[in-house]
């Protein structure tokens, strides 16, 4: 029984940082751009997230930058899809490319400049700053049986991560804000007739969606890093978030389940004993990918109205074009 | 609604359009246009397909920027330079193909946009919106997705829409082209209703009965120009349409007899259905005979689009036959059909969508429906060419070159791309959908007269066709559709419009064939 | 009521007729130059002399035999993929599952490398190139298989079968492929000297292979039936149906060859590169060669000038580390900086401003 709840506590740690990029992701698909670098504004995230938490000491400060960083990044994706309608694939792709390289070029850097400076000692997190970042109880609610120990007693940022979603989720489907981005995305043409500004609507909701993915990549670096830069830390977490979309359904609240779910198969190979199940590693941690494409396959056999990417991802809008 | 007081007949002017000119590549689709219309007035904007209408239209509702001229609303100067000026000017658009979000609920499509609705969407709103429809005397669930509504459901959707944001300028584009003769009654009573009240009302239309019946003043336009500003009490129909075509339109359209004699094509019982298992087309029979131009008249959607598809091959069949001397060719490829030896040409409605590729040249479309020919694994490119020239000089079609993408030709000039193509594969049958929509009175006249050139030498023509004074000149016998079922095959030369008419709207129909649906 | 509009607006965006072949050279020029400069800006920034960056970049890559050949050989990879890239996309497919292709390719084509390295070196090499195709055209082709089936997203797709192969080659490198000589590190063992790509010019014979398929796919897409097909089904499948196409075989087909061409590269990685089989034999052209074939715009010949242009910039960053001590990433967030202003310049081709100036009149 320990290892199942063992196990289940493990699969949302794992699971945490897809969730910031899934609902990252899933903010900019809705307002109909498929923006394939959050890979990318995962990384930025990450570096920014742990330079100023380093540099700074200040937890609020970090996820700030991180979020900053993450905007920054969609903001040069957005500039070059929505105002200069440039093809959303290639333009993430490239994010992606500059995303990761600058978080490895800064996050060098910083190795070699901290290095020079003090002495050879490489940067690393405060006493403090990893103390904020344990995992802690919350009283009275961890005290549930079995329940309060598997859902709370996690790191602060775990329940960030599923505030955000569930907060998302209200945006999306109960303001008013959510319903026009929701006709954007699905409909940019019916929109800008109705008097909504498509541009700006999915430049908000591209940065936004960015902001999230930043934070995302706080999370891998200041909680999954051991307290150290690694370089390459995001690991490839930002383009299961992208898978972890379709999983999801595009709804956030799907999305902390599939988190769940994806983060369980990840870390699936240390709590199942070989005598068990004797499948390799590799089939393990193979499995997510597996299983998302078998959904797609499966979403696209039901042709369901209901489930199903906005009609307006991949292609830009020109109110004027015939 | 519009709150303003009844209006006087001399109402103040709503809309003044000054010297608008609006330009797309290289062709000039508005060229100085003057309009205006006044507040409690239903003005409508008459022309011929391309005479720059719905552009003119799209410029007020901030869809596209002029190039020059200025527009003055309510006496007052502006720029609109978006649809949410428009919108806050108090101008409201229906476009011919409706801006609506599929996925989202008629009330959620009402809203969207209005900044009035606060942060927080409200249960609210979908009693709300009842109210006004009630208010109205429409017809509308608020809470019915888009993708499970009816086209005039829409359209309704579309008018709550504009009644919501209490447009004082509403226009509609083409209104009634999907709708029944009662579903239009229906709309118009809703239009005076809003003139009453004080509203200004534009309808884009080219149907001159509807002009007449509706309107108080019309604006008549051709090819990109303000030709004229009358008032419909003082008009009729043959004025208009002069003043729409530009000369005394005297329909002479040749209708030549054929030497061929025969049976070509029998169509038996053609059932079919679309995605959703809907009945398209109900037990369709007819034949088509060597050298005989076959119309096919209806209101749009009546299943002309899956009967030209299904015959060409394009379309899976329910139930039926179609036999081709004798054979039936349902269930084969279009390709096989070519293989059978029967040499069937198709030209479809949606003609950069379907039967031309839009971004290449003359040319390289002209290869589409030869380019297997050979026995190389190459196109043989030069035929092609050589054959772009020798259509350019037949059918006069003007284009930069031949490599110029098509796209960016005239709406005429790609019609006989089409046309030149298709005939010059010298087809036994020939299917033919709005072969003249969009096009100019002359061009039309070339494409009547390349018909009846095929018809002579035997082919057996299916023509589409919307506009029934044309179809009673050119058809030798027309055959009505309604609701996807034949209502009745009529022969032209005896053919009333109003008979043919009556069959589109099957007045003469019996009630318990529709219970026969299953 | 509403707020007064009495400003016409500054600048609109118009869309351009057409544009000739001659301002799309300039046009593709002056977007180079300006992503160079915005480059150089980054270099500054950090305290560098632009111009010496450049330079050494460009002597990093050019200067001496050994670094022209390890530009070439990371050119060669990058320009086969993106041939592959050229035929799905000019389909409008968006295959993005080149990374997993290419590793499908190197997969089977190591296979033969490994156990079947007794064979006589030509039909080695031959039955290995075979393999390639075969375990790239596979991976291409199911994709594509539920595309025409079930309308699955092809892109989406595709980026998961990347990573279902590249645990495919985990599986390898940890079980059953596993070189037992390695010691405790999971490894696959070296291919011997039979089982490697022969040498031409001091590069091995990738780069012939990419450049007689850059003539094949340049030719096979303008001037054959089947590249006719190709773009009529990319523009309008409606259109290919229409003119009686098969366009479920005609999408099976193309990605199938689209997928065989990225198996060639992970082949001519495996055997003429790296000499072995590992998680890392795809690292990333997989995606960069999408850029490629985008910014060549589809065209075939074109792909060899921006792989080049990519290829420098990778070799040369490796020398920015130590000429200037910045970490070798830089060049990274160089290229993502080119990237992003060649991409924002297609703008310019099928828009213009319009800029209103004051008339009065």
């Amino acid at each position: 029984m320990n290892t199942l709840f063992n196990f289940l506590f493990a699969s949302i740690k794992a699971g945490t940082p897809l969730l910031f990029g899934t609902t990252g992701e899933i903010v900019t698909e809705k307002a109909g751009n498929t923006n394939l670098g959050v890979e990318g504004m995962m990384f930025m995230g990450a570096f920014m997230g742990f330079f100023v938490a380093c540099y700074t000491d200040s937890l609020v400060l970090a996820l700030l930058a991180a979020f900053a960083l993450g905007v920054f990044g969609a903001l040069i994706y957005a500039y070059i899809t929505v105002s200069l309608r440039a093809n959303q694939v290639v333009t993430g792709l490239a994010l992606t490319i500059f995303g990761s390289g600058l978080a490895n070029f800064f996050g060098q850097l910083m190795i070699a400049n901290y290095k020079a400076a003090n002495g050879g000692a490489i940067p690393k997190l405060s006493e403090r700053m990893s103390a904020i970042l344990s995992e802690q109880p919350i009283p009275l609610l961890s005290q549930i049986p079995v329940v309060g120990k598997v859902l709370f007693s996690h790191n602060i940022l775990v329940y960030l991560a599923v505030i955000i979603a569930v907060l998302c989720r209200f945006y999306m489907k109960r303001t008013r804000f959510g319903l026009d981005m929701r006709a954007v995305g699905e409909n940019a043409a019916a929109a800008d007739a109705a008097g909504i500004s498509v541009t700006k609507v999915k430049y908000i909701n591209i940065l936004f969606g960015g902001g999230i993915c930043g934070l995302g990549g706080a999370y891998i670096s200041l909680i999954d890093g051991g307290g150290v830069w690694n370089n390459n830390c995001v690991s490839g977490k930002g383009w299961i978030a992208v898978a972890l979309v379709i999983f999801a359904g595009w709804k956030p609240t799907m999305a902390i389940l599939g988190s769940l779910i994806f983060g369980a198969f990840t870390v699936l190979q240390f709590y199942v004993s070989k005598s068990v199940i004797a499948i390799p590693n590799a089939f393990y941690t193979m499995l997510p990918y597996l299983i998302t494409a078998i959904v797609l396959v499966v979403t696209s056999m039901r042709k369901s109205n209901k489930v199903m990417q906005p009609k307006g991802c991949g292609v830009n809008y020109f109110r004027e074009s015939r | 609604m519009c709150e303003e007081t009844k209006v006087n007949e001399n109402g103040d002017v709503a809309i003044k359009l000054n010297n608008i000119t609006k330009i797309f590549g290289s062709t000039v689709a508005n060229d100085s246009i003057n309009l205006s219309a006044r507040q409690g007035e239903i003005l409508a904007l008459l022309g011929e397909n391309g005479s720059g209408k719905t552009t003119l239209m799209n410029i007020l509702a901030g869809i596209y920027l002029p190039d020059a001229g200025s527009i003055e609303i309510f006496g007052k100067k502006v720029h609109i330079r978006s649809p949410k000026d428009a919108i806050n000017l108090g101008i409201g658009m229906i476009h011919q193909h409706f801006k609506l979000v599929d996925v989202h609920s008629a009330a959620d499509n009402i809203i969207m946009g209005n900044k009035s609705e606060g942060i927080i969407l409200k249960k609210k709103r979908y009693k709300e919106i009842l109210e006004i429809s009630e208010k109205y005397g429409l017809n509308v669930e608020p809470r019915k997705k888009i993708y499970d509504m009816s086209v005039s459901e829409k359209q309704t959707v579309e008018i709550l829409k504009m009644l919501y944001r209490k447009a004082k300028i509403l226009i509609l584009d083409e209104p009634t082209a999907v709708l029944t003769p009662q579903e239009s009654k229906n709309l118009f009573n809703i239009l005076r209703k809003m003139r009453d009240n004080g509203c200004t009302v534009i309808i884009i239309t080219h149907k001159l009965n509807e002009v007449l019946e509706i309107s108080d003043k019309v604006a008549i336009l051709r090819k990109g120009k303000s030709i004229a500003t009358v008032k419909t009490s003082e008009t009729d129909a043959l004025k208009l349409t002069e003043l729409m075509v530009g000369k005394k339109v005297t329909l002479s359209i040749e209708r030549p007899i054929s030497e061929h004699k025969g049976n070509l094509l029998e169509i038996h019982h053609l059932t079919t259905e679309n995605d959703e298992g809907v009945k398209t087309l109900k037990d369709v029979s007819f034949s088509l005979n060597k050298g005989e131009i076959l119309g096919v008249a209806g209101v749009a959607g009546s299943g002309q689009k899956e009967l030209c598809e299904t015959i060409a091959g394009l379309m899976k069949v329910k139930k039926g036959a179609i036999l081709y001397k004798k054979e039936n060719i349902i269930g084969k490829s279009p390709e096989e059909i070519i293989k059978m030896g029967i040499s069937m040409s198709f030209i479809p409605e949606d003609r950069l969508g379907m039967g031309l590729v839009a971004s290449m040249g003359m040319a390289d479309n002209l290869l589409l429906k030869r380019y297997k020919n050979g026995k190389t694994p190459f196109v043989e490119k030069k035929e092609a060419r050589k054959l772009s020239y020798e259509l350019i000089e037949k059918l006069g079609i003007k284009t930069p070159g031949i490599d110029t993408p098509v796209r960016q030709l005239s709406g005429g000039n790609v019609q006989k791309v089409l046309l030149g193509r298709e005939i010059e594969s010298a087809p036994n049958v020939l299917i033919t959908a709005y072969a003249v929509r969009g096009l100019d009175i002359n061009s039309s006249y070339i494409v009547y007269d390349n018909l009846n050139e095929q018809k002579k030498k035997g082919t057996g023509i299916l023509y589409i066709g919307e506009d029934l004074d044309v179809m009673i000149e050119l058809c030798d016998r027309i055959m009505v559709l309604c609701h996807g079922k034949v209502t009745g095959i009529v022969d032209a030369k005896d053919a009333t419009k109003e008979q043919i008419g009556l069959l589109m709207t099957d007045a003469f129909g019996k009630e318990e064939d529709d219970d026969e649906q299953d | 009521m509403s707020r007064i509009n009495n400003k016409e607006p500054l600048i609109r965006v118009v869309k351009k007729a057409e544009i000739s072949g001659f301002s799309l050279a300039i046009l593709s020029v002056v977007s180079i130059v300006v992503a160079f400069v915005a480059g150089g800006i980054f270099f500054s920034m950090l305290g560098i002399n632009p111009l010496s960056a450049y330079a050494k970049i460009f002597a990093g890559a050019f200067k001496g035999k050994i670094a022209i050949i390890a530009t070439v050989k990371i050119a060669v990879p990058l320009l086969i993929t993106s041939l592959g890239i050229t035929l799905a996309f000019k389909m409008q497919f968006w295959n993005i599952g080149a990374e997993g292709q290419i590793i499908m390719g190197a997969i089977c084509a190591s296979y033969f490398a490994l156990f079947h390295s007794d064979m006589p070196h030509i039909p080695l090499i031959i039955t290995m190139f075979a393999a390639g195709i075969i375990g790239g055209g596979l991976w291409g082709l199911i994709p594509a298989f539920f595309k025409c089936k079930f309308n699955t997203n092809e892109t989406l797709f595709t980026l998961m079968l990347n990573y279902i192969a590249l645990y495919l080659i985990i599986y390898f490198k940890e079980g059953p492929w596993r070189d037992p000589s390695s010691g405790g590190f999971p490894k696959i063992a070296t291919f011997v000297e039979n089982a490697r790509l022969d040498k031409l010019l001091g590069v091995h014979i990738g780069w012939v292979i990419a450049l007689v398929l850059v003539a094949a796919v340049y030719i096979y897409l303008k001037y054959t039936k089947q590249g006719y097909e190709i773009s009529v089904v990319g523009e309008s499948k409606n259109t290919a149906r229409y003119a009686g196409m098969n366009v479920d075989k005609i999408v099976m087909r193309t990605m199938f060859l689209s997928g065989a061409i990225c198996g060639i590269a992970g082949m001519t990685q495996a055997t003429g590169a790296a000499y072995t089989l590992s998680d890392g034999i795809a690292g990333g052209v997989g995606f960069t060669a999408i850029i490629v074939a985008w910014l060549s715009r589809l065209n075939a010949v074109m792909c060899i000038f921006v792989t080049l242009l990519l290829s420098v910039l990778d070799k040369g960053g490796s020398v920015m580390q130590s000429a200037f001590s910045v970490p070798t990433y830089v060049s990274e967030v160089l290229k993502g900086i080119i990237l992003f202003v060649i991409l924002g310049f297609d703008f310019f081709i099928q828009y213009k401003v319009v800029i209103r100036r004051e008339k009065k009149s």
